[in-house]
Formats: structure tokens, sequence, C-alpha cells
């Protein structure tokens, strides 16, 4: 069997998100998420008994399942205890890489912004969609493609301006299409992926970086540099992403795309396109102006 | 039984034992061999014995962490 490439330190993020916990966490991104989550749920007309959320990072997602009225039993898979939060659900501790639910057993899954920082994430798609029932549903949003593309700009500059050389600062994101198409992968029906682009706001990189500390959003990678960040260095991203990516008032500009996705577990009376060549009427007749 | 388990004081969480929901116990398995656990109530474990791997349960919250577990010989 082949190993993925080992790209995120699960330990690190645990005590990353931890230290978050010990400060207040920057949970606006989440919340966001959260409000989406509601609306996007509002138009399924299904009930689903079962419901997990899955990993993320606080628990805006469960409060939206148990209030929803869509669901009777909420668990909350989640990476720390602190960040369990209170309401009507049961907690269990979890890796966001390892899903420790019998096949078919849920009815739904949710996740928000857990599955950007796993190393295998179509081998967590699969373990998810099995812990579906058929026709289960899962849906969650992760933080992909353009998020934080600035910051990766003048770190790079910067990094090699003042010290000659360049080592990894910003994770690797998938981007949108790819994540429709390892939803397929994973075996789910009827893909659907779209992304939100959230534009931040920071006096100065310093407040960003801030951010992200509260955000446990720090840098998550194995192959991070273990030594801290030269101060010289810092000050000439913080003055490049000043020159480069700043609004006429001189505020930073720091982006964030948020790609939502979601699947069911297949189903035989899903939805399905016809057989190629049962066609009943020719394309054509149905295109012509009356 | 209204006598307390003489076997329950020597673990820290005897308040917490039957506190987790059936229905849960019901779909976890071990995150690493997909298999069935054993609750084991007095420890406040769950075993997997294909992974030799006791996941704990603090405060009625089970630790499904391959690297909290305790192994088994």
């Amino acid at each position: 069997m082949q190993t993925p490439p080992r790209l995120f330190d699960p330990h690190l993020y645990r005590q990353r998100l931890r230290r978050a916990y010990r400060q207040q966490p920057a949970d606006f991104l989440l919340a966001r998420a959260a409000d989406d989550l509601a609306d996007r749920l509002s138009v399924i007309t299904r009930r689903f008994p079962n419901a997990l959320d899955w990993a993320s990072p606080g628990p805006h997602g469960a409060e939206v399942l148990a209030t929803s009225g869509i669901t009777d039993h909420v668990i909350r898979a989640c990476p720390i205890p602190e960040a369990q939060g209170f309401g009507p659900w049961q907690t269990v501790l979890c890796d966001p890489a390892v899903v420790p639910f019998r096949s078919e057993s849920l009815d739904m899954i949710s996740s928000l912004f857990a599955l950007q920082n796993v190393d295998d994430l179509p081998g967590t798609l699969v373990q998810l969609r099995r812990a579906l029932k058929p026709d289960g549903l899962l849906i969650g949003a992760l933080l992909g493609g353009d998020t934080l593309h600035e910051l990766r700009t003048v770190m790079v500059e910067a990094e090699t301006l003042c010290e000659g050389g360049v080592s990894p600062r910003i994770a690797p994101f998938a981007d949108v299409r790819a994540v429709g198409g390892l939803l397929q992968r994973a075996g789910l029906a009827l893909p659907v992926t779209d992304s939100d682009h959230v534009i931040v706001r920071y006096n100065t990189l310093f407040d960003l970086v801030h951010d992200l500390r509260k955000m446990a959003a720090s840098n998550p990678l194995v192959a991070r540099r273990k030594q801290p960040l030269h101060k010289q260095t810092l000050i000439e991203a913080a003055r490049l992403y000043a020159k480069k990516f700043s609004d006429p008032d001189g505020r930073i500009r720091a982006s964030f795309e948020i790609i939502w996705f979601s699947g069911w577990a297949p189903h035989p009376d899903q939805q399905k396109p016809l057989k190629p060549g049962s066609a009943q009427m020719r394309l054509a007749d149905a295109l012509k102006p009356q | 039984m209204t006598q307390p388990d003489p076997s329950s004081h020597d673990h820290s969480a005897p308040e917490q034992a039957g506190r987790l929901d059936p229905k849960l116990l019901e779909i976890l398995v071990c995150p690493l061999t997909k298999s069935s656990l054993h609750y084991d109530r007095d420890k406040q474990e769950l075993v997997s014995q294909q992974a030799k791997l006791a996941y704990p349960i603090r405060d009625g919250i089970p630790i499904m962490l391959p690297d909290e577990a305790r192994r088994l010989d």
C-alpha cells in the first residue's frame, strides 16, 4: 500500500488549537461558515436521525445541526476537549484524518474547516463516505485555493531577500475543481462544490499573523523550518505586504477561499443520468425555436 | 443495586460510568482497524482486540486517538 506523504503534523495542530482556546479563539470564518451551513441545510426537506459534526475546530456546526430541526441526535467529533462546546450532543475526541465510526451508521456528516489539514484527503473522504448510510449526506467546508496567497507571495520574497532562500510557510491547499474530483473518487454521488471568497482587512501583517494564531492556523507543516523567523525578514514581509496588497486607506487584504462540498452516499433511488442513446426525442427538436 | 461497587474505587471517574450513550457505543469502532470495540466499564476504556489498543474514556468523552490509547500485551 502506498502511504501518502506526511505534510501535516496532527500533534502540532492540536497544540495550536489548545493555544488558541487559551485566549479568545478567532472564529469569524467558522461563524460565517456555520451561517452558510444553516442556509444550505434549510433547503433540504429530508430528516437525518443521526448526524455527525466531523472534527470542526469549534462547535458552531454542531450548534447548527442541533437547532436546525433536521436531526434527532448529534455527535460532535472534536480535535481537543476544549473545543467541544456546550449543547445537546455527544462528544468524541478524534483525529481529523481517522474516522472511528461503523460503516453505514450515520445519516449525515457535516464538517467545517477540518479537512484542509489532513495528509490523505481522498482517504479521509472515503472513510467518511463509508460511515454514511445509503443516501446519507456529506456536506462541509475547507480552506482552499487562493487562501493566504498574498502572505505566501510576500514571505517567499522577504525570505529570499533577507535569508537567501525560502522555506515552506503556507500549507498547500486543494482547489475547488480538485475537491469535486475527490468527492467522486471517494464514491459520493451527486457531488457539488462551490467557493466563497472572503477578504479580511488588517492594519498590518502582524495583526494577520496574530489572528491566524487565534484560529490555530499557524504553519502546520511537518517540513516547516523549526528556527524562529528573523525579525528582519518579518519586517521586510510586512513592508512588502503593505506595498503590494493594501487598499487606498493603507489596510492590507488577506484572502480566504472557503470551498464548500457536498455529496451523497449512493442509493438506487437517486437521480441518475439516462443511458446514452435512450432519448425519446431529438435534442435538435428540443432546442429549435418555437 | 445500592451498594457501591468496591472495584470502582481505584479508577478516576467512577461517577462517569454509564454516562456513555449506548447509541454512541454501538456505532464507534477502532479508528485504525474499524473493528468492534469492547466497553470496559470499570477501567472506562474502549478495547480494540484487533489493534491491541484500549482507548480511554475521560469525563464521558471517548478519546479515539491511537496515540493516546493504552497498548495491550
